[in-house]
């Protein structure tokens, strides 16, 4: 409604007490968005490759995922063996995704993938991950036709395939991955940022995982 | 929401008498502030952070008009559409009216304080259309139509017997005819409950900790993953944000990121990160067809500005109640409106007025631990003044409170008067007795006699009176 | 006279760099404590009004504190109050008028000290932004707030005092009064100070920095919420085994022994100052001369 848009522009002008942006302000602010400047950078991911990988791992696993580090000839092995040592069905969700179908899933006769979206009915997806970040033990998902969001979300048990080479140190080389794949200031339509599984502390203050999303998180760090 | 911060002394004395909220306040007091404690400690960059943080959000300020009008751009050209609500009843209306326009049944929502704000539940139950809410501790208040009692933990003030006495209350008619005892028990329960509602769901309705205006995205965090639910199943996507969320790029919210779940909940990262960027794309299998985001002003553009403006920094994360000794005392809903804690004692006053809400920035000691743990360096003890010196301008202090100061003000500005009147006073409260040395009950100090003795004066007189009488008054240089 | 960056001198760490600095540089870090001179001489003490009123031991043992040091103490006649109750009721005008007679009647003193943080904390960090308007006063307003000090702080951080000749039996708990430690960064400076003190052992509560909930008027307007958080500030006390509670602003010490008192307890109640200026034999606040603690009944 442009009423209602010029009297909340209008509003905010007349409590700055300026027009419209112009001139060298309005330069200044425009540079700044062409060019994001970084905030106070985070010592502690600041590692090489391998030192990142750990962190990343140590993170993840404080935040109740657990974690495998692999070859990737190995990684069908330990989605199958993972799954039969929880108990859980050898059948899952995956994301048609090229980064998967590098690995031979077809070794693992017993393990019945259907490539796709993820149902309600469906107890496992196995997805990629856009990015990993050492920092915090997040994964970093980008929705896509290679990978569909309920993917994510809907199943109790997520497995996500990750490579080391994909884990960065902080947020800020999320954003220049991001840029570089999708062009700047153009995003994919979700990014979903997922550190563990899924929790509440909603009901006295205790910590309960499986809220709505995944309530078990399996992270197969990969060795290129 | 409609407000009964008037009525703050009956809030606090229910408050004070609940025993369920007693135990709740106990454990939020130490939980809370101890995992923020931690969290702080374990990152050196902490404290730039918080300075950096504060920066952001004041240049921010300082060009909002832009970075809205940015942001709104970027929507547009990814197919999304921007909705301006200077008021209340008009984000209520834009909203009854996209969700009429898909024919809505029911609506998802997920982690909105301004949606209380504007009242909308009552709004679109009011035109057939079902608000879901699907935060847990939102959806048990919603049970029990309460309104929240916290802005991260709406449910913070209810014990697990409460919870399990409402799902089994409200659950029954859906087959479940056990009363759960066991916390994890409970959760899935409401995890089976609402994974329908999410299913069913036409509309997907989200509150928004940031919106980018880089990207034109907006960005929720959640412990839950309810938010990336109800922005990727149903068909239809709404963001309700009011102005003061626009930041400017991703970089800026890397760093607000940074403090606002350690403020929160102590947490280096809560458990999802949504930043959704317009509607379902070509190729994409899941997500919705349409993406609105409306931006609310409801009296915030004419805070800038002021000496108020601070207020507007604000990530909502909580730190501030859960630091707050008055909070802790008497909880969430005592403060009578949405938004409660010190920055309740802020906020509300500007968005429902000082008449109505006036009590909220008088009850605090100004302790100042609330600005000890603003992520964003909120002065909230000086904003809590600023108010209190409005009210004064205005007349609407109390009656004998003005007297009173006015009274004290008359001597303390005339210090030789000031002298014989202590003197006075001084000999005034040996006349009612100092046999032991304290006082059970005073004329004129019911409030502190009800709960406490009060000392008396020592003897012998002021200071200033056995100062000279010893001959050590000495004059100016 | 050079008029410092207030916001310096308030940062009570900057006190402790800048004697540190002297030392390894030897050079003037600052023009209001020249190379050269030691340390101040003329201190004029801001007594407070609830000193005045209700405790004068206070204010003596300040003064005694401050001769012990090498200081020679004056107390301005012409005092009254800092001015806070009528600034947290919003009522600036009145504010100003006090400030403004606290500003004149301590001109010229090369340091005021204060046995009290949260009144040291009004003149030191609130009273130049009162005079805005009036850039004469607000940079007499300046200088003034960076020669305040509250008294533990003054010791310690400025004169650099290591310890105090005391004697005190007794397992005394500290409560951090709200403005003095986050206003003034008031925290090690008196358990510094008491660690020195012959006989004394300190038992920390749980949670000696939450607020006491006396905050002024606070404590009679809104009385049941400064019950609660008074009340559970006197449980910490109870169990931290303490015998003797103290702090270093009257206002919070009163509100405590009140409380301490009518529920019965033993807890002797007292203001820092006492203690460190050997004057821990005075009847605590609340106790009568005859005095027997615990005559709570």
């Amino acid at each position: 409604m442009n009423a209602g848009r010029s009297q909340i522009l209008d509003g905010i002008r007349r409590s700055l007490r300026r027009g419209e942006l112009s001139g060298d302000a309005r330069n200044e602010v425009e540079q700044r968005l062409a060019a994001p400047p970084r905030g106070p950078e985070v010592a502690r991911a600041q590692l090489d490759p391998s030192g990142k990988v750990a962190l990343f791992c140590q993170w993840a696993e404080a935040n109740n995922a657990t974690v495998a580090r692999v070859a990737a000839a190995d990684v069908p092995a330990e989605v199958t063996s993972y799954l039969a040592r929880n108990n859980l069905p050898a059948r899952a969700a995956m994301a048609p995704s090229s980064q998967l179908d590098r690995y031979d899933w077809a070794s693992q006769k017993m393990l019945s993938l259907r490539k796709g979206r993820a149902e309600a009915s469906d107890q496992v997806s196995i997805t990629g991950a856009f990015a990993g970040i050492a920092e915090t033990g997040t994964l970093v998902m980008a929705s896509g036709p290679e990978h569909p969001v309920t993917l994510n979300l809907l199943p109790d048990t997520h497995i996500v395939v990750l490579s080391e080479a994909d884990i960065v140190a902080g947020y800020e080389d999320v954003w220049a991955r991001l840029r570089a794949r999708y062009g700047k200031s153009r995003m994919p339509r979700t990014v979903n940022t997922i550190t563990g599984p899924s929790r509440t502390g909603d009901i006295e203050q205790a910590i309960e995982l499986g809220a709505h999303g995944p309530r078990r998180m399996h992270i197969v760090v990969v060795r290129d | 929401m409609q407000s009964t911060a008037h009525s703050f002394s009956a809030n606090v004395a229910a408050a004070l008498a609940d025993p369920n909220l007693q135990d709740s306040l106990a454990k939020l007091k130490v939980g809370f502030s101890e995992r923020r404690r931690q969290a702080a400690e374990r990152l050196p960059e902490f404290e730039a952070l918080r300075d950096r943080a504060r920066d952001i959000k004041n240049h921010t300020l300082a060009n909002l008009d832009f970075y809205l009008e940015e942001f709104e751009r970027k929507v547009t050209a990814l197919g999304g559409h921007v909705h301006w609500a200077p008021t209340a009843a008009d984000a209520r209306r834009i909203i009854a009216d996209l969700c009429k326009s898909v024919g809505a049944r029911t609506i998802a929502k997920s982690k909105s304080m301004v949606s209380e704000e504007i009242g909308l539940n009552e709004h679109l139950e009011s035109i057939g259309v079902e608000p879901v809410e699907t935060d847990l501790g939102e959806y048990i208040i919603q049970l029990r139509h309460e309104p929240p009692s916290h802005i991260i933990a709406p449910a913070v003030h209810l014990t697990k017997d409460q919870v399990a006495d409402t799902f089994f209350e409200h659950h029954k008619k859906l087959g479940f005819t056990k009363r759960l005892t066991e916390r994890n028990d409970l959760v899935a329960e409401a995890r089976y409950v609402l994974r329908q509602k999410f299913i069913d769901a036409d509309v997907g309705l989200n509150g928004a900790n940031f919106l980018v205006a880089e990207t034109g995205s907006s960005m929720l965090v959640t412990n839950e993953g309810n938010a990336d639910l109800s922005n990727t199943l149903p068909r239809m996507q709404i963001v309700l944000a009011s102005i003061e969320k626009v930041i400017p790029t991703l970089e800026d919210a890397a760093v607000l990121l940074r403090v606002l779940a350690r403020s929160a909940t102590g947490q280096e990262s809560s458990a999802y990160t949504s930043l959704n960027t317009g509607p379902k794309r070509d190729g994409d299998l899941d997500g919705p067809s349409s993406y609105h985001v409306v931006i609310l002003d409801n009296g915030r553009s004419s805070v800038l500005g002021t000496k108020m403006q601070d207020m507007l920094r604000c990530i909502r994360c909580g730190a501030c109640m859960n630091h707050c000794p008055v909070y802790g005392a008497i909880g969430g809903h005592a403060y009578g409106w949405v938004y409660p804690g010190p920055i309740g004692a802020v906020l509300t006053p500007q968005l429902i007025g000082v008449e109505e809400a006036g009590n909220l920035p008088n009850a605090s000691t100004f302790c100042g631990r609330c600005e000890s743990v603003c992520p964003v360096r909120i002065p909230l003890p000086s904003l809590m003044r600023h108010w209190r010196e409005r009210e004064f301008e205005r007349h609407l202090t109390p009656r004998p409170v003005r007297q009173g100061l006015a009274l004290w003000a008359f001597f303390a500005r005339r210090p030789k008067l000031y002298r014989r009147a202590t003197a006075l006073a001084n000999r005034l409260l040996a006349l009612f007795g100092r046999a032991d040395g304290r006082y059970r009950s005073l004329p004129l100090a019911g409030g502190w006699t009800r709960f406490r003795d009060f000392p008396a004066p020592q003897r012998g007189g002021t200071f200033h009176a056995q100062w000279t009488r010893h001959g050590g008054t000495r004059t100016k240089p | 006279m050079g008029l410092i960056e207030p916001k310096f001198l308030q940062n009570r760490a900057f006190c402790a760099v800048e004697r540190l600095l002297r030392r390894c540089h030897g050079g003037a870090v600052s023009t209001l404590f020249p190379a050269g001179a030691s340390r101040p001489k003329r201190v004029a003490l801001f007594v407070t009004c609830l000193v005045d009123l209700f405790r004068p031991s206070v204010g003596f043992a300040a003064i005694k504190l401050l001769e012990d040091a090498g200081c020679s103490v004056e107390v301005p006649p012409l005092q009254v109050c800092c001015g806070q109750p009528a600034y947290n009721s919003g009522d600036r005008a009145t504010t100003r008028a006090i400030a403004a007679q606290v500003i004149e009647a301590f001109e010229g003193f090369e340091a005021v000290v204060v046995p009290s943080g949260s009144c040291g904390g009004m003149i030191s960090h609130h009273y130049p932004a009162l005079f805005e308007d009036d850039p004469a006063l607000k940079a007499r307003a300046e200088n003034l707030a960076a020669r305040t000090f509250e008294l533990t702080a003054f010791l310690a951080d400025v004169l650099g005092l290591q310890k105090v000749a005391a004697r005190y039996d007794g397992a005394v708990t500290y409560h951090d009064s709200c403005s003095g430690l986050r206003e003034l960064g008031i925290k090690q400076q008196p358990r510094r100070l008491l660690a020195s003190v012959e006989g004394l052992t300190l038992r920390e509560m749980t949670t000696p920095e939450v607020c006491c909930g006396f905050g002024g008027t606070f404590c009679v307007k809104y009385p049941e919420i400064s019950n609660a958080m008074v009340g559970e500030k006197s449980a910490d006390v109870a169990a931290s085994g303490a015998d003797t509670l103290l702090a270093g602003d009257l206002g919070c010490l009163m509100n405590m022994a009140g409380k301490l008192q009518r529920e019965g307890s033993a807890v002797r109640v007292r203001h820092v100052a006492e203690v460190l200026a050997d004057m821990g034999s005075l009847p605590p606040i609340g106790e009568a001369e005859s005095g027997k603690s615990g005559a709570g009944r």
